[in-house]
């Protein structure tokens, strides 16, 4: 295993231990507040601190990264759910207006500034997670349609898809059985990017005060609250900054390991 | 090309309509009367009905659809509920701050991206190019909104070389410069590490072909090869890649915009949405995403012009 996808593998493993482990326990209870032990530095009963309610941080940003991983995985969930059917039809229809309407109504959610619609859902119907998921799963839908259809434009020409026709499989039979296990590999790749922008998408939303509300932990929200004491207690915005950025990063080099490694074409070239 | 530029005219109106559509649909289920909102908890129902029926809530949906556009139109965008000014002077106000500094953010991503994506590419697989591959992975997975705050940690709190947020407007440009120069820096970042990287993969593939075989063969140095060769052709995806930059400008710009208090647009959203000033919200979420598709059009544009075998159909 290359160096870049161990780390990669490490960090995202890690983000996902934590949000797993928060599940059933945290080193404190992050809905009791203790004033008297408001914004201390890192100590040992305190590896990461204590905010302004005196909460253990190190505790939050596990509970936080339960919140941000099941945002962004649900968001990917309903990319790949809506937008791979949709690419698998446009594909085995190549060229009817079944594959035109579906291709251009791709093109239209391309045109958004996805973050600006984002805020505008989650201003009209309320912030909460459960619209912030809705937001960014809405922007993957045309990612996933449009990798689903380029990868399985290449297999319908393919000889052993003739010869599934051949024996009399149905379009649709075809796409699950033979084109759908064929694209996993770049639908695993896809989804690893979507997923990190996905936690990038719902700390944004958070800091702006449009994600999760509260009492769920979230590390957008940490940051937002850390703000304003960030020149009495730079700590309190370390934290959360940089379990934000570990995510992201781990995934995002899983994501160029993945490829690297399921393309047998690349291995060994330098990407 | 004249075809080329009329099917993606029409592609273009299509997608305005379209999206106005779906930005007054979702204004209009939003909860909350913006009449009942103005006036307040103890206003009279009376008074109520009469502001709804000054304001025009009461005229029949697609009536009001039409006449939203048609105002647009014209550049009558409305009067805000709230400030009871028209929204264009408004938004005119905030765009003399939004549109610098977007352009300010665009211009340092590409000064930092240049550079790094041609070192990387002209240093391909050597320590160098390890070196700003990994710096642009971190770019990327940096939020910009906590960049924004370690920089104003940094510049504003400790070394106080920046100020820590507003704007003192542009009668004095220089104070006005300095106040967009952090806020410019943390949009910035994340779009030249992208840019860096395509710019980079642009490089490598372009060095590859024939005719820098033969240029270097001609006995053209390898540094000459990249930059008077490689890099006009590679400059078309990044191109491309500047143009879809823009959408992420402005969407960041308004987060952004909220770290440091800049009285842009994108605070002129978030006070519009908690003021349920929906005709600002509206017109302001429009103008942000015909903004978006002008520029995608010009970019199409300009990418057919430069490469002839985008312009057939595919």
């Amino acid at each position: 295993m290359k160096p870049a996808l161990a780390l990669g593998a490490v960090l995202s493993g890690a983000a996902l231990a934590a949000a797993v482990l928060s599940l059933v326990w945290t080193p404190y209870d992050i809905t009791q507040l203790a004033i008297a032990q408001k914004l201390q530095p890192p100590s040992l009963a305190h590896w990461a601190g204590t905010d302004h309610f005196g909460r253990d941080i190190a505790s939050m940003l596990m509970a936080g990264a339960r919140t941000s991983l099941a945002v962004a995985l649900v968001a990917v969930g309903i990319g790949m759910g809506v937008g791979v059917p949709l690419g698998l039809s446009a594909a085995a229809l190549r060229g009817s207006w079944v594959d035109e309407a579906i291709m251009r109504g791709n093109d239209l959610i391309f045109a958004f500034p996805s973050l600006v619609i984002a805020i505008l859902i989650t201003a009209v119907f309320g912030p909460s997670a459960t619209n912030a998921i809705i937001a960014i799963g809405i922007f993957n839908i045309p990612v996933f349609a449009r990798v689903s259809r380029a990868g399985a434009l290449s297999l319908w020409t393919l000889d052993y898809i003739r010869a599934a026709r051949v024996a009399g499989k149905g379009r649709a039979r075809i796409s699950a059985e033979h084109i759908l296990p064929n694209i996993a590999n770049l639908l695993i790749v896809q989804g690893t990017i979507q997923f990190s922008l996905g936690i990038l998408a719902e700390a944004g939303l958070s800091y702006v005060g449009l994600g999760a509300q509260p009492p769920t932990a979230s590390w957008g929200r940490m940051l937002a609250e850390a703000q304003t004491m960030v020149t009495l207690a730079p700590h309190v915005a370390l934290a959360p900054g940089l379990a934000i950025v570990a995510t992201v990063l781990g995934l995002n080099l899983l994501g160029d390991g993945l490829r690297d490694a399921l393309d047998p074409r690349l291995r060994g070239r330098m990407a | 090309m004249v075809r080329y530029i009329l099917k993606r005219l029409i592609t273009l109106a299509a997608s305005l309509a379209l999206a106005s559509v779906v930005i007054f649909a979702l204004i209009e289920v939003t909860p909350g009367d913006p009449a009942s909102f103005m006036l307040g908890l103890n206003a009279a129902p009376e008074t109520v009905a009469a502001l709804r029926d000054q304001l025009g809530l009461n005229e029949a949906l697609p009536l009001r659809y039409l006449q939203w556009v048609g105002g647009m139109l014209q550049g009558d965008f409305g009067l805000s509920y709230t400030y009871k000014v028209p929204v264009a002077d408004l938004v005119a106000d905030r765009l003399e701050i939004s549109a610098p500094l977007a352009l300010i953010a665009l211009a340092l991503s590409t000064a930092l991206a240049l550079p790094a994506g041609l070192w990387a590419a002209s240093r391909r697989g050597r320590a160098g190019d390890a070196l700003v591959m990994g710096a642009t992975q971190l770019g990327i997975a940096v939020p910009n909104f906590w960049f924004a705050m370690l920089l104003v940690l940094v510049f504003a709190i400790k070394w106080q070389l920046f100020p820590a947020g507003g704007f003192p407007g542009w009668s004095d440009p220089l104070a006005a410069l300095r106040a967009l120069t952090l806020p410019a820096l943390a949009l910035a970042l994340p779009q030249a590490a992208i840019l860096a990287r395509v710019l980079r993969s642009a490089l490598i593939e372009t060095l590859g072909q024939d005719y820098i075989r033969t240029a270097r063969a001609k006995g053209l140095s390898r540094g000459a090869a990249l930059t008077r060769h490689a890099l006009r052709n590679a400059l078309i995806p990044v191109l491309t890649i500047l143009g879809m930059q823009f959408s992420f400008l402005l969407a960041g710009a308004i987060i952004i915009e909220n770290v440091f208090y800049i009285p842009g647009l994108g605070r002129l959203i978030f006070q519009a949405i908690t003021q349920r000033d929906l005709i600002v919200v509206e017109s302001v979420v429009m103008i942000l995403v015909f903004a978006v598709i002008a520029v995608t059009f010009l970019t199409d544009l300009a990418y057919a012009l430069v490469d002839p075998r985008l312009r057939r159909p595919a």
